[in-house]
């Protein structure tokens, strides 16, 4: 819990992020086929998702805690994590549709990993809603946390395995080829891996400072 | 003298060391037991309350009844507004059919019993043997209601099924897995106020993804493929069951703790 006082991690966050955003317009790139310059997408669309990814599993393993020791605090981390999560699943969903929309030539063409997607969105709404609707603080923390580790398993199937097995447009499913096969060339490495990092650090910090926003609220509750 | 010491030594060394093994064996025969006994009394609790639930059923017969109602009318209402259906909408409407009435099944299986009898169970069977014998009898509910829906959907509708043992298999998968993943939900509704929209709100999005491959398999059975083409939404079904009957079964102790 000391981490998330700690400042040396902001600081690199906001430092990769200001990197990715120079270095990913600025460096070369290899030239492909309808892709052309679009690849650069690659460094602000992929490091969303994996942001998002971190945090819902955040969210899980806070869930996890919170069942077997009962803190509040570790409801507020689940449920903050989670919030911040669909931020990242919103901006995901859109810079994927605007690639999409140069490069398949539509913003939703009804795409197996599209699907996925809007169905794990419907997942966490869920869980947002069995929140809204339980009163009691203690069941409520206790209820969301059982459905968010039920539904999560479920939700890996959903996006990772379910679009391998049809046929898709994005890239690494359905036979075709990931960026990392053979087009992700030193370069890109270059900025793709400190992107991620970057976002990842960016996600969490948000989701930390909207944490240390409801314990603060909760205290002052307290007071009155 | 030395020697003879030396022997004395290691004559020591050995019996100690059998004593040390024995002991081992001693406790690892002793956690066995325990671990066997534990699970012939969860066994034994199992049996003891799927007994129990089909016999409250079958005293009433309310639920059965209700449901088995439900599923031939919505048939019949379906037949009466298309007629006639080409064999891709047959399929979807089939597991649309399905969906509601297995919600409509298991979302009563822990309404059903007042508080106070819950509390009763609470006191005296382990969490896990209850959640086990929900779903063993949501399984078997539901096989029957999907033996009963199948015969006459495809009673009233006619369409041609390629290979109908593999169309009847994905039937009784999807009957097995709609049981599996809504036991566990419904229970989620029931301790947040019993509420049926809940219900559906909270299972739909966990559901469609068992959907989509149920789906995908009942159409190539219907379509008559042939049977290896199956066998990885087989194994995703499989895998998604495992999982879920897993999580309920480490998650139910702390639904049940109210």
């Amino acid at each position: 819990m000391k981490f998330i006082y700690q400042t040396w991690w902001k600081v690199l966050a906001v430092l990769l992020v200001t990197y990715t955003f120079i270095a990913g317009l600025l460096l070369p790139v290899p030239a492909l086929p309808i892709i052309h310059e679009t690849i650069r997408n690659l460094y602000f669309h992929v490091p969303m998702w994996f942001s998002m990814c971190v945090l819902f599993g955040i969210s899980v393993w806070y869930s996890v805690k919170y069942l077997l020791k009962g803190d509040e605090n570790y409801d507020l981390i689940a449920v903050e994590s989670v919030n911040t999560g669909l931020l990242f699943y919103v901006l995901g969903l859109v810079t994927g549709m605007i690639w999409a929309k140069y490069t398949w030539g539509e913003a939703w063409s009804n795409d197996p990993k599209q699907n996925s997607a809007a169905i794990a969105f419907l997942v966490y709404c869920a869980y947002l809603v069995l929140r809204n609707s339980i009163e009691e603080e203690q069941k409520r923390a206790r209820l969301s946390a059982i459905y968010n580790i039920f539904a999560f398993p479920i939700m890996l199937v959903l996006i990772f395995i379910l679009p391998r097995m049809t046929d898709s447009l994005h890239p690494g499913n359905g036979g075709n080829p990931a960026f990392g096969r053979y087009d992700l060339d030193s370069y890109m490495r270059l900025v793709f891996y400190p992107a991620d990092l970057g976002w990842i650090f960016l996600g969490i910090w948000i989701a930390t400072l909207r944490f240390r926003m409801r314990v603060a609220e909760r205290k002052k509750l307290e007071e009155i | 003298m030395i020697i003879s010491l030396e022997v004395n030594q290691s004559k020591r060394r050995f019996k100690r060391r059998a004593e040390h093994a024995g002991k081992l064996q001693n406790v690892w025969k002793l956690a066995s037991e325990h671990v066997s006994l534990r699970l012939m009394n969860l066994i034994a609790q199992v049996k003891t309350l799927v007994k129990k639930e089909i016999v409250l059923e079958w005293r009433s017969k309310y639920a059965l009844n209700g449901i088995l109602l439900y599923v031939v009318s919505t048939i019949f209402v379906c037949y009466l507004s298309f007629r006639k259906i080409d064999p891709l909408t047959w399929n979807a409407l089939f597991w649309i059919i399905m969906l509601f009435a297995s919600i409509n099944a298991i979302s009563k299986s822990f309404v059903q019993e007042s508080r106070s009898r819950q509390l009763y169970y609470y006191s005296i069977v382990s969490p896990q043997a209850v959640i086990i014998s929900k779903i063993i009898y949501n399984v078997m509910l539901m096989l029957v209601l999907a033996v009963v829906a199948i015969s006459v959907y495809s009673l009233v509708f006619q369409n041609p099924l390629g290979d109908p043992l593999y169309y009847f298999l994905s039937v009784v998968i999807g009957s097995i897995s709609f049981s599996c993943v809504f036991t566990m939900i419904s229970g989620i509704a029931s301790r947040a106020g019993n509420n049926s929209t809940l219900m559906a709100i909270l299972s739909f999005p966990v559901i469609i993804p068992l959907l989509i491959v149920l789906i995908k398999l009942s159409k190539n059975a219907m379509d008559g493929l042939d049977r290896s083409v199956s066998y990885d939404e087989i194994g995703v079904l499989a895998a998604i069951n495992v999982i879920v009957v897993t999580v309920s079964l480490l998650l139910f102790p702390y639904l049940w703790r109210d």
